[in-house]
Parts: structure tokens; sequence; C-alpha cells
């Protein structure tokens, strides 16, 4: 953890491996977000969705 | 109650107030009891995430706050809540800046709801200056390091002569008292508009 972090280098891009990590894994979440599907029933397409 | 003393008939403000507030937000509209079918998604769930963290960062905050930089840095119970406090902010930002992705690809600010996204655009700011003054309120080598490099930045952005990140005081004054209190209001104002709207449609079942 005191060490310093490696940092991976491609042309301008310079990023370090956690920040790498945790941006890869951000993006997942919100893949799987998307795609999986949410537990319960199918729910009931009737109904109104209230716009004032 | 006679006309001369009906406060309708005198046109008070708290009547008037009351109706406005009756009419914007009505009961069934804070608490509702039931959504709409495209609210079971995931992607809906990401705000609630942000809101949960954030609860946990303000009562494992308030706890650091009552006993002091001495007892979260040297107790195993005051370190226990410091890495709370502080793995709770990480996973307030990670599903904050989510929720962010899955408002801007959704166009969350459609159908009247510009002002539920600017009070989004402004607790992020909020938040990212709650977070650096957080982490200048450490009382540790890391809080130095960043201090000593941000001072430049903020003496070169012209603001370093009335906020200075080398003042302890003055940053954990704005830590916990200031930064949070705006937060919370504008939390309370983003959820409040997201109850007088609604959540909105997504695109894929937005009426041509």
């Amino acid at each position: 953890m005191d060490n310093p972090a490696t940092y991976l280098h491609w042309g301008f891009i310079l990023i370090s491996v956690p920040n790498a990590a945790l941006i890869l894994g951000m993006i997942v979440l919100f893949v799987l977000a998307l795609l999986a599907p949410f537990p319960g029933h199918s729910g009931d397409r009737s109904e109104e969705h209230r716009e004032r | 109650m006679s006309a001369a003393i009906d406060p309708e008939a005198r046109g008070s403000w708290t009547l008037a107030l009351r109706r406005y507030l009756l009419r914007r937000l009505p009961p069934e509209h804070l608490l509702p009891e039931r959504q709409p079918a495209f609210v079971r998604s995931w992607t809906y769930v990401l705000g609630a995430i942000t809101l949960a963290s954030l609860v946990w960062v303000v009562i494992s905050g308030a706890v650091c706050a009552f006993f002091g930089p001495q007892w979260w840095h040297v107790s195993p119970q005051g370190r226990f809540f410091n890495s709370l406090h502080f793995w709770g902010t990480q996973v307030f930002f990670v599903f904050m800046v989510l929720h962010l992705w899955a408002q801007f690809f959704g166009a969350g600010w459609r159908d009247g709801r510009a002002l539920t996204w600017v009070t989004g655009v402004l607790l992020f700011v909020l938040s990212i200056g709650t977070a650096f003054t957080g982490y200048l309120s450490q009382e540790n080598f890391d809080s130095q390091w960043i201090g000593v490099n941000a001072k430049d930045a903020m003496n070169g952005a012209g603001i370093g002569a009335f906020f200075n990140v080398l003042n302890f005081g003055q940053m954990y004054g704005l830590h916990v008292l200031l930064l949070p209190g705006g937060l919370l209001l504008f939390v309370a104002v983003h959820l409040l508009l997201v109850r007088m709207r609604g959540v909105v449609r997504p695109l894929s079942e937005t009426p041509r």
C-alpha cells in the first residue's frame, strides 16, 4: 500500500492501474445495471406514469 | 368563524403557502405506494445506493467528529469508523457517477426535469468539495501532501487568500459543517423534485 502505483501508458494516456481497474469495474457495474433482470414480479405495464 | 377573522378572507400567507405546497407536493406523490413498471430496473437503484452510502458517511463522520482525530487514528474502534467514513465515500462517489451516467444517457432532464438535473450537478460539485476538505482533514502525512500540492492550485485559481488548504481549522469546519449542510439541503431539494415530477420515462418507452 505504501509503494507507488504502477502506471499504464499509451500515447497521451497515463493512468494508474488502481484507477484503471476502478473505471473498468464501474463500466461493468453500469452494463450489469442495464442488462441484469430485476428480481420480483414482471410488473403491471398498464400502470400510468404520473407527469405534472 | 366570522368572515372578519377568516384567514381565507384576509389572504393569509400561511394558507396560500399551504395550498401551494399541497398543490405541488400532494402526500400521495411524496410517499407513493406504487411506481411505474419501467422503474423495475437496476438503473433506478443507483441513486438509492448513492443516498444509502451518504447516510453511512454522515453517521460515521458524526461519530468521528464526536471523538476527534486522536481517536480515529489510534484506537481500533476509531480506525474502524474512519475506514467506514472513507470507504463509504468511495461507494458514494462510484454510485453517484453511475447514477450520473444513467441519467445522462437516459436524458433524465426531459419533461420539465431540468431543475432536477441542475441540482444533481450542484450536488456533484459540492460532493467534490466536501471530499476534498475531508482528505485535508485526515490529520496525517497524506493530508499534508495533498494540502501542500493543492495550495498552488488554489493560488493559481486566485482563491488561495480566502480558501487556505493548509489551515486545518478552516478545512475541518468546511468539511463537517458548511459543505455537508449545503449537500444535505440540495439532496432534500433533489429528492423533492424527483417526487414532484416522478422518475423519467426511459427513452425506449417515450411515445414518438
